[in-house]
């Protein structure tokens, strides 16, 4: 995003576009990788309802993948994960 | 029992993209809350880890009507507008049901923001006061708050051979506030998201001030892994340090593994383990700090047979 000078800027510093934090990837914060196995997976979304970041993508109830824009990597999804279906692997090792 | 698949059916809203820490509670608990409410809601934010890492401007994270204007107010800002909302509302220019919640840490809501807080639940807003407590001012780097537990090292109570910590007791503002006779309050944790999402939805349906209590773990704060948060915030319940509960008109009760641990259904664990486990409290491990240790645990204790014997056992 191009920075505003003070004079574009809206008055009492309004952010109108709501949710434009996405365009802000936070994924390359990441030193350590979550994997998920698929196989092992039950759609328990408990991954989901822990993850800090919104980063497990669920659709019509299962989960779809990890959204590795915004995963910060902090392992919680790997921990909750009651079916070992997460393991957190160092990130460039895969 | 909450129903995760048809909770992931509904709109994220606080987006990705927010700069809180890796394995921060506070976004845990927004979440959760966010999913909760089924009307549209608006939200007031105290100054704080929240609101400076999820709107780093020009970005936000929030996709609902969000304010921010100081520390200390973020209840009488809330408040304001939910006067608004009603008045608007009596004249006939907003007709649909909109919640107004406020968020705020433990430093904007035991000490700086309390006096807002009062005047608000006595005024009788309808609003749900939410307090993401992670236990000191770990947006500024860690200065102790009124709700530091007693012994952890923080910048300004910091361990060395002389201070052991933090000397005193967090103080018990889910107690406090009860006092107001609001309709509703409780404590609640994101571990037990079934106990988080039922009393959010309580608190909504009830009309009136509410308020919640929400232990929320903090990585660089505690001093423990990032993978740990969920582990810290549910064993805070388990040994008690943050027993479940909730003040409904008045009646105090016990809810979900707290009450299953008062009725003998469920073990109780160690203060002293779960402290074991966060790096703010490394110092209190010695043969000196012991007597100091156990005052903690005894403290730990008698406050969970006070809360039992008011909740009816």
């Amino acid at each position: 995003m191009k920075e505003k000078g003070w004079k574009e800027c809206l008055w009492g510093g309004l952010i109108v576009d709501a949710g434009n934090s996405v365009l802000y990837k936070t994924g390359d914060w990441r030193s350590q990788k979550p994997i998920r196995d698929e196989k092992k997976c039950t759609d328990c979304l408990q991954c989901w309802i822990m993850c800090p970041d919104a980063a497990i993508k669920v659709k019509d109830g299962k989960v779809v993948g990890i959204d590795y824009d915004y995963c910060k990597g902090c392992g919680i999804c790997s921990k909750v994960c009651p079916f070992d279906a997460i393991e957190m692997k160092e990130e460039g090792e895969q | 029992m909450v129903s995760l698949k048809k909770l992931s059916e509904k709109e994220e809203l606080l987006a990705p993209g927010h700069r809180l820490c890796a394995g921060c509670g506070a976004s845990i608990i927004v979440r959760q809350v966010l999913l909760a409410a089924e009307d549209p809601v608006v939200i007031a934010n105290a100054t704080g880890c929240l609101e400076v890492a999820t709107t780093i401007y020009p970005y936000t994270a929030w996709r609902v009507p969000w304010i921010h204007s100081a520390f200390e107010n973020a209840a009488a800002t809330i408040a304001g507008v939910e006067t608004m909302y009603q008045v608007k509302k009596r004249k006939g220019e907003i007709t649909r049901d909109i919640k107004f919640l406020a968020f705020g840490g433990d430093g904007g809501t035991y000490d700086i923001g309390i006096q807002a807080l009062s005047g608000a639940l006595e005024r009788g807003h309808d609003i749900l006061y939410i307090c993401y407590n992670n236990g000191a001012y770990m947006n500024t780097g860690i200065q102790r708050s009124s709700a530091t537990p007693k012994g952890a090292s923080t910048t300004t109570s910091p361990a060395g051979k002389v201070i052991p910590g933090k000397r005193r007791f967090p103080k018990d503002l889910t107690a406090i506030v009860a006092a107001h006779n609001i309709p509703y309050c409780g404590q609640t944790s994101p571990s037990f998201y079934n106990d988080l999402i039922g009393k959010v939805q309580k608190a909504l349906s009830a009309e009136g001030p509410t308020f919640l209590n929400i232990i929320s773990p903090c990585p660089r704060g505690w001093r423990h892994e990032t993978d740990q948060s969920i582990a810290m915030a549910e064993e805070a319940v388990t040994c008690c340090f943050w027993p479940l509960y909730e003040v409904e008109n008045g009646e105090w009760r016990l809810t979900g593994y707290s009450k299953q641990i008062a009725e003998g259904k469920k073990e109780k664990t160690s203060v002293i383990d779960w402290m074991r486990k966060q790096g703010r409290f490394r110092h209190l491990f010695t043969d000196a700090r012991k007597p100091f240790l156990d005052s903690i645990q005894e403290e730990v204790e008698r406050e969970w047979e006070n809360l039992k014997k008011r909740c009816g056992y």
